[in-house]
């Protein structure tokens, strides 16, 4: 499904992203660990192609990410194509970014009807059961502004969903929420995971990784440093660098 | 905290009466005002003003005319100077250098040079350019196309839109950067962001500043006089040249700015209650505790 090879990205002096590979299978559900500044969000911004990066290459679903290969040579892809290749994968974020002049329900049927140019009337439908499906059927007419936390990062999930996305990715979702309600956000991505979708889940939740993850990635200095089962990674770490992180975040 | 003279502390403020605050600054304040008020009115009924002739004046077939022009003027030059200011101040945050450059040119030089300057410059256009149109296509002598409205229109409009276009980039840049990137993550072009997403959540800001503009158009039109535009001001001075009631036509010509202005105030009132959609304006009713009359 996805297939990231040597992907480098620096922000003036920092050095964000130092040769990352990863692939994800279909249905796999990988999640990304490691100390702030190890590149997890880089990376996932990378996918999305809210970042560009300065070497290597992202295929999603076999399709190279931001060129257009003639030959022998790369072009560039224009915003269009790039806005296209973007509705391959969905993004959760950190802080929701809902829309926030929209209704929970229009945040939803937004990319569908303006960018996709789908029937209003059968999107409603399907943002709908979207909204039962994260458990918010009677807040489809609040204001982002009106909800809590994790129901505004549940509404982010279902907009996500709505465009019908081969590749879920996560950029810690449950980070800006406080403790009591990341039990909320967590059990819709476990539901979603059984569901069978793809999903790259950066987070500090080990618990929830452990719990759902086929696989765990530890990442640190913009490069990973060791990948695996979850209860290889997460409980026998191999480096001294993922013990070490593991024991503080556990602690 | 403690009770007088070393009781055991009570928290209980039952039975206490309550004495709102008083407000004795607002009261002297209020009067001073009022006999201020009181003065200028009496100035103005005593002075050489015949009261009569404003009234008969205020409705002159001269004065609707002109007013009618201003309505109009106001409408056509602001929405001429939103929509270029709308789409210099895209152009002026485009990567592409090309729109960059143009927008910062015509914004700097439309906010560089005096309005009125500009106002003559359009006006007397055919000095420079005798004929306008397609060689060979068709063509029109540019004093039939330039009249008093159409050099008034460009004149003011194009001088907004310079201004309406840093007001939109103000409005465009307090936009939270997380927004445009959930647009860009469900597949939204640059443009169809900035018009699904950006600019309804830039109009919050926007509108305030512009709303002050477009009063502030009602009364710019009056300049438009210098190139024989016949608003308001210049049909009131027209008349007060022939019948010498100077003050009475300038009370009359103020009285309709002020109540074109009071009916752009309360149209601006509803369209910022529109688009404050989603911003969380909607309170308990925490106010009603204001009561002062209440016990704990």
């Amino acid at each position: 499904m996805l297939v990231a090879r040597g992907v480098h990205k620096s922000f003036g002096a920092f050095r964000a992203l130092q040769g990352v590979d990863l692939e994800v299978a279909a249905g796999e559900v990988l999640c990304v660990i490691g100390p702030s500044g190890s590149g997890k969000s880089t990376l996932l911004r990378c996918i999305n192609q809210l970042e560009r990066p300065d070497r290597g290459a992202i295929w999603i679903d076999g399709e190279l990410s931001g060129y257009r290969r003639i030959g022998e040579t790369l072009h560039a892809l224009d915003d269009l194509a790039i806005a296209r290749q973007r509705l391959a994968s969905g993004m959760v974020f950190q802080r929701f970014n809902l829309f926030a002049h929209m209704t929970a329900l229009q945040n939803i049927i937004e990319g569908p009807v303006t960018v996709q140019r789908r029937e209003r009337s059968v999107v409603t439908a399907e943002a709908t059961a979207l909204l039962a499906r994260v458990g918010l059927t009677d807040k489809r007419d609040a204001y982002p502004s009106e909800l809590s936390g994790g129901q505004q990062q549940r509404v982010a999930i279902a907009r996500a969903l709505a465009m019908q996305p081969k590749l879920m990715l996560f950029d810690e979702p449950t980070s800006a929420l406080d403790p009591e309600l990341v039990g909320e956000v967590l059990a819709v991505m476990r539901d979603l995971a059984r569901s069978g979708m793809t999903m790259i889940v950066v987070t500090h939740e080990l618990g929830f990784a452990r719990e759902v993850a086929d696989r765990v990635v530890f990442m640190d200095r913009g490069a990973i440093v060791e990948s695996g089962a979850p209860a290889d990674v997460l409980v026998q770490p191999q480096h001294a660098r993922t013990r070490d992180f593991v024991a503080a975040v556990l602690k | 905290m403690a009770g007088p003279t070393g009781s055991p502390l009570d928290y209980s403020i039952e039975g206490l009466r309550l004495v709102p605050r008083r407000y004795f600054g607002r009261w002297l304040a209020a009067a001073a005002l009022l006999l201020l008020a009181a003065f200028f009115v009496y100035s103005f009924a005593r002075g050489q003003i015949e009261w009569k002739v404003v009234g008969q004046f205020l409705t002159a077939p001269a004065i609707l005319a002109g007013l009618v022009n201003t309505v109009v003027m106001t409408f056509c030059a602001m929405t001429l100077g939103i929509v270029l200011g709308v789409t210099f101040a895209v152009m002026y945050m485009s990567p592409n250098p090309v729109l960059k450059g143009a927008a910062w040119f015509y914004i700097w030089f439309f906010r560089g040079t005096p309005l009125l300057l500009q106002l003559l410059l359009w006006f007397n256009l055919a000095l420079v350019f005798p004929k306008l149109g397609l060689p060979g296509l068709f063509e029109l002598r540019t004093v039939d196309v330039i009249t008093p409205f159409v050099a008034t229109l460009l004149g003011l409009g194009i001088n907004q839109g310079a201004y309406t276009a840093e007001v939109v980039r103000g409005g465009i840049l307090s936009v939270d950067i997380g927004q445009i990137e959930a647009a860009k993550s469900i597949g939204m072009t640059r443009l169809t962001t900035l018009r699904r997403i950006v600019l309804p959540q830039a109009m919050r800001v926007i509108i305030p500043p512009v709303g002050n503009e477009f009063i502030s158009m009602v009364k710019l039109t009056s300049i438009a006089s210098v190139i024989q535009f016949s608003e308001v001001l210049r049909a009131a001075q027209t008349i007060y040249y022939a019948n010498a009631k100077v003050i009475e036509l300038l009370i009359v010509a103020a009285v309709w700015y002020l109540l074109v202005v009071t009916l752009l105030s309360i149209g601006q009132f509803f369209l910022e209650r529109r688009f404050a959609r989603g911003v969380g304006t909607r309170r308990p009713a925490a106010a009603e505790a204001a009561e002062p009359e209440r016990g704990a």
